[in-house]
């Protein structure tokens, strides 16, 4: 502030007259329903970075849906991307739309207001294509809400010309086969060009005056080969109630649809043009993926699995996209998004450079920080030059030297007690511990052991700063074995059993007092796990059972005071002994080497003999190590995508900024 | 955009009497502090530009002299109620000017209050409702202004529609349209005079 000088200024909040309307849109009728729910703000749409195209200009439209809250779903990178990729299209046009809150769906059924999009508040039923990011499986329960209030018929089957192709994309759609019978089509992999390319086959069909109506247009989306379309395959059963085979139920689609992978991050810069929420999100901040893909090859995770290979993004692109980024959005905080940001090969000039373009201004950079070494620190010290520190959290998965064999995350309990002390001794006070329960072969014993670790922790942190000031945080996440990964033929632990571990690891960390004292303990039940896993490696037959949960009230089950696990076990114990199976069979049951999956015409360019030869070498304990720095051990995906590992280093540098002073004008202003 | 010192940096930025939520405003005011001078017209263009198509800023001045909520002394309602007959608000409004005190109740973040809403009340006039074209209004629709004092707890136009369900029972229909007109200084005459005339010397910045 110079001289004390405080400006004044004078804002005005629209009225219902002065907001500019589109000709469809619902507005009218939803505006008086928003004094009587909570967070209005949520729905009313005009983010800087929105956009609002016309309707009639446009010849492909498309909606597209994060199925939870607004406040989850507007800093969903996946959605904001295809968002800025489709609108940059002179002839497509893209809209935003995020699960209701229960308060507003009584009322839109109250007043017949169908789901809407939040930029022109447009009838979702309009568009030519409804796009869903699934990245959890718990939304799915959210798109049959935005299905039917939307006045789009719920299953797949019963739809006609009238209503858009609902497309299913995000890393559930890995096996989108409980929900085949509410979607029309689903997309695996990278979106970016998927859906230019869907856009144009609508584009072309919609040209030739749409023949042979919806079945073409999908038999013409299923014929990319990168298209599935679920209609188009049948599944039949064994008496025991596997899967005996899925076949194309016509002659002209493929046996086999295989993911997308978008190569050369640097040539896809997005996004250029970050949305700013009006209601409060859960992250406030410009995001920019550093890389995708990871081969760290820890093998319960998903992501890693299905975004292979490693495609890093230059250092100067990087630099260049934060540096637009903010300048457009005045977001304050810069996120450095990948799945193990420190392995970027240009992760160290990275951080120090922005850092050094940003010193002395109120951008902090952040880092998601997992991996288990000093590294990590001296990342993390460069971040917080500007003065704030960031959070430290390291994720050594599993309790055990054992156990984090099996999962191959390989880091020895002594690195981690140097590393956390390594973060004590420079300054941090407090760091964050990840661990999952419920993991493949583990016993008590296994989870016991993180209690030993994190009394460790602080019994070295304390020798080394002299200090009783320093804390850890225990946080362990249920796991749930994913599709394409090695833990897919696992059998899950039951919830009473990882609640009962859940407990006896809570007494052994307060079994010493003093020690006890510093750590913090966080964790979740076994329950909605349990539940999860049913959806994940579920087949078609469990579609009965999500649409008996939704038809029985479910909603927002990702959100711990709306899941209702017995609405779930009720269901399934209503829907599923028709088809011979349970609620055990999918979750608790392991599965056997010549099991057909239920995603296994699914591509995701892992072989399946590799993916079982590393599940194998789970159960023996021996570990795996990265093919970003030791040879290709052939998990397939590289050949049958036709694709390679893209890493640098580019040998560039982040030049200092030329520091921006003054006002961000509008276009056509005087400066 | 100036920040405040410290461990989390927070920009200034302070309303003064911020409309409450679900409520339309013509006027709402705020200061922020920057971190070096610059021109009104240009900071009012840009910040204009990042706002949602519908918030628009109006004006910029520089500040000086006394302090932005020194200056907000009342505000000026206008509040439409749909299906509620102009007569019935009259009689309402009659009982509720007539009251001493008009005690009603409402959750505030301290928890819930009870206070007068009859007193921070400076004027009350029910507005014949626009004549539709065939002389006949299609859906009674009363319409009330009210002028009322800035005061501690705040007196919202809610509070005042609880204040007519005290005194005459008024429960209206469907949910009342609220807009704020006007805030700022009170003259003795009961009108609102713009917080920033003190600034604007007569002459426009803003460009209004």
């Amino acid at each position: 502030m110079v001289d004390g000088r405080v400006p004044l200024g004078i804002m005005s909040v629209p009225s219902t007259t002065s907001r500019p309307v589109a000709a469809n849109s619902v507005w009218p009728q939803l505006e008086p329903l928003l004094p009587q729910v909570t967070k209005p703000i949520q729905y009313v749409g005009g983010e800087l970075g929105a956009v609002v195209k016309d309707w009639d200009a446009a010849t492909v439209r498309w909606a597209l849906m994060y199925p939870d809250a607004y406040e989850v779903g507007l800093p969903n990178q996946g959605v904001q991307i295809l968002y800025e990729v489709l609108n940059e299209l002179p002839d497509t046009l893209a809209e935003r739309t995020y699960a209701v809150w229960p308060d507003l769906e009584k009322l839109m059924r109250a007043h017949g207001v169908p789901q809407f999009t939040v930029d022109a508040h447009r009838a979702v039923r309009d568009f030519d294509l409804f796009g869903v990011s699934f990245s959890t499986e718990l939304g799915y329960t959210n798109l049959l809400t935005a299905i039917d209030l939307a006045g789009i018929p719920l299953l797949a089957a019963d739809r006609t010309d009238d209503d858009p192709v609902i497309v299913a994309g995000g890393h559930a759609a890995f096996n989108p086969e409980p929900i085949a019978d509410f979607v029309d089509a689903a997309v695996l992999g990278d979106g970016e060009e998927a859906v230019l390319e869907i856009t144009g086959i609508v584009r072309e069909w919609k040209a030739e005056g749409r023949p042979g109506g919806r079945d073409e247009l999908l038999l013409r989306l299923a014929r990319t080969e990168s298209v599935y379309v679920p209609r188009f395959y049948d599944v039949d059963y064994l008496p025991d109630g596997r899967i005996q085979r899925v076949v194309p139920n016509r002659a002209d689609v493929p046996f086999r649809v295989h993911k997308r992978t978008t190569m050369d991050l640097d040539a896809w810069p997005y996004p250029k043009k970050p949305l700013v929420p009006l209601a409060e999100t859960v992250h406030e901040r410009y995001a920019v993926e550093i890389f995708r893909g990871c081969t760290r090859g820890c093998r319960f995770c998903q992501a890693g699995m299905i975004t292979r290979p490693v495609r890093e993004r230059s250092i100067t692109t990087v630099g260049q996209m934060v540096q637009q980024g903010l300048e457009f959005s005045g977001f304050h905080e810069v996120g450095l998004l990948s799945l193990s940001s420190a392995d970027h090969s240009e992760i160290g000039d990275m951080c120090s450079g922005l850092a050094e373009q940003y010193q002395g201004t109120n951008v902090s950079l952040s880092l998601p920080s997992t991996r288990v070494d000093a590294f990590n620190i001296d990342l993390a010290q460069e971040l917080s030059r500007n003065g704030r520190r960031t959070g430290l959290t390291f994720a050594p998965e599993g309790g055990s030297e054992r156990i984090r064999k099996v999962i191959n995350k390989m880091v020895s309990k002594d690195d981690l007690i140097r590393t956390v002390v390594t973060a004590y001794t420079n300054g941090w006070r407090q760091v964050k511990l990840y661990f999952m329960c419920g993991l493949p072969t583990e016993t008590d014993a296994d989870v016991l052991e993180i209690a030993d670790m994190a009394h460790e922790v602080i019994r070295a942190g304390r020798a080394a700063t002299g200090s009783k000031d320093i804390r850890c945080t225990v946080s362990i996440g249920g796991f749930v074995p994913k599709p394409h990964t090695p833990f897919q033929w696992a059998a899950m632990e039951r919830p009473e059993v990882i609640d009962h571990r859940l407990r006896l690891l809570k007494q052994a960390i307060n079994a010493d007092r003093s020690l006890g004292r510093a750590i913090g303990y966080r964790y979740h039940d076994g329950e909605p796990s349990l539940i999860e896993g049913l959806l994940s490696r579920g087949d078609r037959r469990v579609g009965a059972v999500i649409r008996r949960v939704w038809e029985n009230g479910g909603r927002f089950d990702g959100w711990s005071e709306h899941f209702s696990y017995q609405r779930w076990v009720d269901a399934a114990a209503e829907v599923l002994p028709g088809f011979g199976v349970d609620l055990d069979w999918y979750t608790t049951r392991e599965r056997d080497e010549l099991e057909v999956l239920p995603w296994d015409h699914l591509d995701s360019g892992l072989d399946k003999d590799w993916l079982w030869q590393d599940w194998q070498d789970a159960l023996s304990e021996y570990e795996q190590d990265d093919c970003r720095w030791t040879p290709c051990f052939d998990c397939g995906v590289c050949p049958a995508m036709d694709t390679e590992i893209q890493i640098g280093p580019t040998g560039r540098k982040l030049l200092p900024l030329t520091p921006v002073n003054g006002l961000k004008l509008p276009t056509g202003a005087q400066q | 955009m100036a920040f405040s010192q410290g461990f989390t940096p927070h920009p200034k930025i302070s309303y003064a009497s911020a409309a409450p939520t679900g409520v339309a405003s013509e006027a709402e005011y705020l200061e922020i502090g920057l971190r070096e001078v610059v021109d009104p017209e240009q900071l009012r263009s840009a910040l204009d530009a990042a706002l949602s198509p519908g918030l628009d800023v109006l004006d910029a001045v520089v500040a000086s002299g006394s302090s932005l909520p020194d200056r907000i002394e009342a505000s000026h309602w206008r509040i439409e109620l749909p299906q509620v007959h102009p007569d019935v608000l009259a009689k309402a409004v009659a009982l509720f000017t007539a009251a001493e005190e008009v005690l009603v109740e409402r959750m505030t973040k301290q928890g819930r209050r009870t206070f007068d809403a009859r007193a921070a009340v400076v004027k009350i006039d029910v507005i014949a409702a626009p004549a539709t074209p065939s002389g006949e209004p299609a859906v009674p629709c009363a319409i009330l202004e009210l002028v009322v004092r800035q005061v501690t707890p705040s007196v919202r136009p809610d509070d005042v529609l609880s204040g007519f369900r005290v005194v005459a029972g008024l429960e209206p229909p469907v949910a009342p349209k609220v807009i704020r007109l006007a805030q700022g200084t009170l003259t003795a005459q009961g009108a609102i005079v713009d917080p920033l005339d003190a600034e604007r010397d007569g002459a426009t910045i803003g460009g209004r």
